[in-house]
């Protein structure tokens, strides 16, 4: 094997024994959050502070009777929850961690893809999470499902305009798709000479339209309309049961990290944090730094969606559709027009 | 040079390993019990009363379309921004015509309720607002 596919693999692993620990982590985060929030103690019981509530739910996903039903379409009820985790695992590849590393004489990127494309594979590879609501609804054979299915997929299209749209801005400053030079720029850069020049100070028009379509993209309350429980019974896995609807748990909180981890990467900097320079260190000190950094900023983004969760009441479906194409898609564009002026005439 | 994005495929295999290491381990763990009954389409406790593929709204069918027009127009974008910064104002004015003629379209689709989800207001039980 090359030298280069080894390196490949290595960062892989590295990312993905990060990233696999997202969802006990989030499971136990999600009930003793809320439970502060409500002035409640939450599981407390299983382990120290209940952390250990998380691996008893593992174990019961396992021990559950993974059942399908009669009606169903079965090849693509079986794919559908396989789909749901290849997006959030696949598009970690293009995201930098830190600054080039020098090991053993020779220099490895900290990236696993250095790409002159790469935001366009992390949103070609993350626009496949449709497919997965969309089949598991239909092959579902329950109306309840199908209706979820056609909510998610009509609501996460919408909101991947706006989406899309406030990342082409966030690139504008940089003039590269490639996300380590999005990342460099804001690094080298300060703004009325003492602020970083992070995107979320650029354009917080942008951050703003990108957050509200990052919640909307992982169907996270108050967009979480695709399985409403009031009117939907569970929406797209209604017929879903045992490790099947963990697999579509998984994605989702998967795909919430490596969403802000790509909000973080465009507007707060990404691996980088001023005044610390990364390069003064040798061997892999610098990666392993920028790791923990990038990690640091996506688990305030992910306490922020729990956050929101307990504090905003969900959306009708309605008022979310007229919130992506009327208010959202327009603010994008304005956005993307101010900064393209901006840049043009050498304000940034 | 398409050899770096071997990865994708790495990750791709590694996604679908992980899903089937998963779903055996739950395969072998659980226990299963036949039955009928258990086996038929969830209708809250009751009895089948409703088919599952029927008619949807045609708002989702303009909301598709939409979407694909939008689409066409943030791919094109892409590479604009790579060459904003040394093409200056022609490059910019280029891509304005090109976003204010898909604009124009835009406000039409809006007039027209082209992105209403409620479109059958008529029918509404009488003292239910919109």
């Amino acid at each position: 094997m090359s030298h280069e596919l080894l390196d490949a693999l290595a960062k892989m692993g590295f990312w993905l024994a990060l990233l696999l620990q997202v969802t006990p982590i989030m499971l136990w985060v999600e009930r003793r959050a809320p439970a502060m929030m409500q002035d409640r103690l939450g599981p407390n019981r299983v382990g120290p502070f209940g952390f250990f509530q998380a691996i008893a739910d593992v174990g019961k996903f396992v021990f559950k009777e993974d059942f399908e039903p009669a009606t169903a379409n079965r090849g693509l009820y079986l794919l559908a929850p396989m789909l749901a985790l290849v997006p959030c695992m696949t598009t970690y590849l293009v995201l930098p961690f830190g600054p080039e590393l020098e090991v053993a004489g020779r220099t490895i990127l900290s990236v696993v893809i250095d790409s002159d494309s790469g935001v366009f594979v992390f949103l070609a590879l993350a626009s496949l999470g449709v497919y997965s609501l969309v089949l598991a609804g239909w092959a579902s054979n329950n109306k309840w499902s199908m209706m979820g299915a056609i909510r998610a997929s009509a609501q996460m299209i919408s909101y991947e305009l706006a989406l899309t749209l406030a990342v082409v801005a966030a690139l504008v400053p940089a003039g590269s798709l490639n996300l380590q030079r999005v990342v460099e720029q804001q690094m080298d850069d300060r703004l009325l000479g003492f602020l970083p020049a992070w995107g979320v100070f650029v354009q917080p028009l942008g951050f703003l339209v990108f957050l509200v379509a990052m919640f909307a993209e992982t169907n996270r309350l108050p967009f979480d309309l695709p399985e409403a429980e009031s009117e939907l019974v569970a929406g797209y896995h209604t017929e879903y049961g045992s490790m099947r609807m963990a697999f579509f748990f998984m994605g989702e909180y998967m795909n919430m990290a490596v969403l802000s981890a790509l909000a973080a990467t465009l507007y707060f900097g990404g691996w980088s944090l001023p005044g610390l320079d990364l390069t003064q260190y040798s061997g892999i000190v610098p990666g392993l730094l920028g790791m923990g950094i990038l990690w640091a900023k996506i688990g305030l983004f992910l306490f922020l969606y729990v956050w929101v969760r307990w504090t905003f009441p969900r959306f009708r479906y309605d008022q979310l559709m007229r919130l992506g194409w009327k208010i959202l898609l327009p603010l994008s564009i304005v956005n993307l027009v101010v900064v393209a002026v901006l840049v043009i005439s050498g304000r940034i | 040079m398409p050899q770096a994005y071997l990865p994708i495929l790495l990750a791709l295999a590694v996604a679908f390993a992980l899903g089937g290491v998963l779903l055996a381990v739950s395969w072998v763990a659980a226990k299963r019990t036949g039955g009928r009954v258990k086996l038929s389409t969830y209708e809250s406790g009751l009895p089948l009363l409703d088919r599952s593929r029927k008619r949807l709204s045609i708002a989702f069918f303009l909301i598709a379309i939409d979407f694909v027009v939008f689409d066409v127009e943030a791919a094109f974008l892409y590479p604009w921004v790579t060459v904003l910064r040394e093409g200056g104002w022609p490059i910019f004015w280029a891509v304005m015509v090109f976003v204010g003629l898909i604009l124009i379209g835009f406000a039409y689709v809006w007039k027209k309720g082209g992105l209403e989800i409620v479109t059958r207001v008529a029918n509404r039980p009488r003292g239910l607002s919109a």
